[in-house]
């Protein structure tokens, strides 16, 4: 394992030397109260720049990325980032801009989150859009707000529960509880779906809304949308789509026409811009001309043929993120559809749920399948018969594919399937990648079964061998001590 | 797997032990067994009023994060909180760690529990 930057600390090797200064230098303590003045000396490694760069360069060779490889995450859509749109990103006139900047200078940039806002309604079938969340949770998050506010509008107070199926992303049992209500869990019938039956019963005056993936968490899309939508709102509730897996029906189909009333995006998912490395995020949320007036101030509109922010809304929940969300992912977003097109868009889908269907198909002598019908663009395996013939795990088999190069797919998620693998191969990957990774799953069900010590103790040609996880679950030790 | 004679049992893996007014609550072998190492309980203050269903205590293993649920209502007297410190005590006798104490508040709610053949044949179901 590399050592930390503190450990590298070479005292004096930071030196450098700067032209005589040609403006009179004063002493800090003349310009700042001695309270407020640090006492101590400040704890930093001192390093070459060299050494700088050679630390954080070693670091780089660590990490894994969508572009070292397939990393087929069940449920988090790691599709490839054109780099196009980071050319985009990165124009002047874009990295340039201040939030602060009067709306006629930024015209073009207000344009192009219009434009994004449109585009977004147009394939989720809504009415409005904010661009203002900063991720997915908190997309939710604003989302259940407007749940919230719509129903204290119409004075129906008495609502104070969601539901949320027992397949859901652990964020909508957490967004809804950030908000205040109290979270009621609806089953799974046999065949993976929301049990009609159970969600009616559990549907009442006390319902706020009920919050659904679609297709959900096991890859399946809900065949009763229709019914299930008027269960909901026969009951007064809202719908509330969770974007996550829209990269399986974008294009194809349409949560506002499904019956949904309020939808999240996960643009850093669908719409192709870098995740999972710390990098912002963008949450935009959608929703149906009757909730439009809640929405998160300001809304971009446009009045003639000018952009403006619009911030006289009574009835908005508010700003829920400052300036106006996180705009250079936005900008990906756009360049993304527009390079893409709407016949790219539905492609996209098409192939995503063509992709996971062909793996599903090739592993099932492998793996038990436990909902082994067509799916959409993911679906979750299980090395339950591996547990039982030799104890070999789904973290095992997860560890062992790492000493294949890849990264491996979400496991034991969603919950309601034992041993689960889910994984999601997304559209960019070609019919050969997705061989050579089916032929590491299949070696692995091999020696599952031949030398199951060896897929226990993966993975071996990592950096980083087996880590205790429990241990470092129960006494994590978070800060560097020397 | 271990299921004790004595105890009641619920289809959600979680036992009971009756002892006068009140009864004790844990998770069962084949819970902890599922599971996997567990590394966090995050217990309910005493004193709280409890209803059927309602979720008593989260404990979260190196697999998931699973709420158990109160399988009767009453009021909380006890919580163990020698699992906050030590949550793989679940894993190593599940049923000698409690997890929490709670009044029964309605007897009748019992009725709704399984024995100990019951609760085995569900187990079996699910293997």
């Amino acid at each position: 394992m590399s050592k930390l930057i503190f450990e590298k600390d070479i005292k004096g090797s930071n030196k450098f030397s700067l032209p005589p200064c040609d403006v009179p230098q004063v002493e800090i303590s003349q310009h700042i109260p001695e309270k407020y003045l640090r006492q101590e000396e400040l704890n930093l490694p001192e390093l070459s720049e060299i050494e700088t760069v050679r630390h954080f360069t070693e670091l780089s060779h660590q990490a894994y990325g969508v572009d070292d490889g397939f990393y087929p995450l069940g449920s988090c859509t790691m599709k490839y980032n054109p780099k196009i749109n980071e050319w985009a990103a990165s124009l002047p006139g874009f990295t340039g801009l201040h939030p602060y900047q009067p709306v006629d200078t930024v015209q073009g940039a207000m344009e192009l989150m219009y434009n994004t806002q449109e585009m977004l309604c147009e394939i989720t079938g809504m009415d409005a859009m904010t661009l203002q969340p900063a991720a997915g949770a908190h997309g939710e998050m604003t989302g259940v707000m407007t749940i919230k506010a719509y129903h204290q509008r119409n004075k129906d107070v008495k609502r104070t529960k969601i539901i949320v199926p027992d397949s859901a992303h652990g964020t909508n049992p957490a967004s809804a509880h950030v908000v205040g209500y109290e979270v009621v869990e609806v089953k799974s019938d046999d065949r993976g779906l929301v049990d009609i039956d159970d969600l009616r019963e559990k549907m009442n005056d006390e319902v706020a809304g009920f919050m659904l993936t679609n297709p959900n968490t096991l890859g399946l899309f809900e065949e009763h949308i229709k019914d299930i939508a008027a269960i909901v709102h026969n009951a007064g509730g809202l719908l509330y789509y969770d974007g996550a897996n829209l990269n399986a029906v974008m294009g194809v189909s349409r949560p506002g026409d499904m019956g949904f009333d309020i939808v999240h995006l996960n643009l850093h998912k669908t719409f192709s811009t870098p995740h999972g490395g710390g990098g912002p995020g963008s949450g935009p949320v959608g929703v149906k001309a009757f909730l439009a007036d809640f929405l998160p101030i300001p809304v971009v509109v446009k009045e003639a043929d000018k952009y403006i922010f619009d911030y006289d809304r009574p009835l908005s929940i508010g700003k829920i993120k400052e300036f106006y969300g996180n705009f250079g992912v936005v900008i990906k977003t756009y360049a993304y559809l527009r390079s893409l097109g709407a016949e790219g868009i539905r492609e996209a889908s098409q192939n995503a749920v063509l992709n996971a269907n062909y793996i599903r198909n090739k592993l099932k002598d492998y793996y038990y399948i436990p909902f082994d019908r067509l799916c959409k663009h993911e679906f979750v395996a299980s090395s339950r018969n591996q547990v039982k013939e030799n104890g070999v795990t789904t973290l095992d088999v997860a560890k062992r594919l790492m000493d294949f190069g890849y990264h491996p797919p979400t496991v034991y998620f969603p919950l309601i399937v034992e041993e689960a693998l889910m994984i999601e191969p997304t559209e960019t990957e070609s019919k050969e990648r997705l061989d050579t990774f089916i032929d590491a799953l299949v070696e692995i069900a091999r020696e599952a079964k031949e030398k199951p010590e060896l897929v226990k103790s993966a993975p071996h040609t990592t950096i980083i061998k087996r880590v205790d996880e429990v241990t470092a679950a129960r006494k994590p030790v978070v800060k560097w001590e020397d | 797997m271990n299921i004790p004679k004595e105890l009641l049992y619920t289809n959600d893996h979680e036992w009971l032990k009756v002892d006068g007014d009140k009864a004790y609550i844990g998770i069962t072998d084949y819970a902890q067994h599922s599971m996997g190492d567990i590394v966090f309980v995050e217990l309910p203050e005493v004193d709280t009023e409890i209803a059927v269903g309602e979720s008593l205590v989260v404990i979260e293993s190196v697999k998931a994060v699973s709420s158990v649920f109160s399988p009767i209502s009453g009021t909380i007297l006890e919580a163990n909180e020698e699992l906050e410190e030590s949550p793989e005590s679940l894993n190593e006798d599940p049923y000698t760690n409690y997890i929490v104490a709670i009044t029964i508040s309605n007897k009748e709610e019992l009725k709704e529990l399984l024995s100990a053949d019951e609760y085995e044949k569900i187990c079996k179901e699910e293997e």
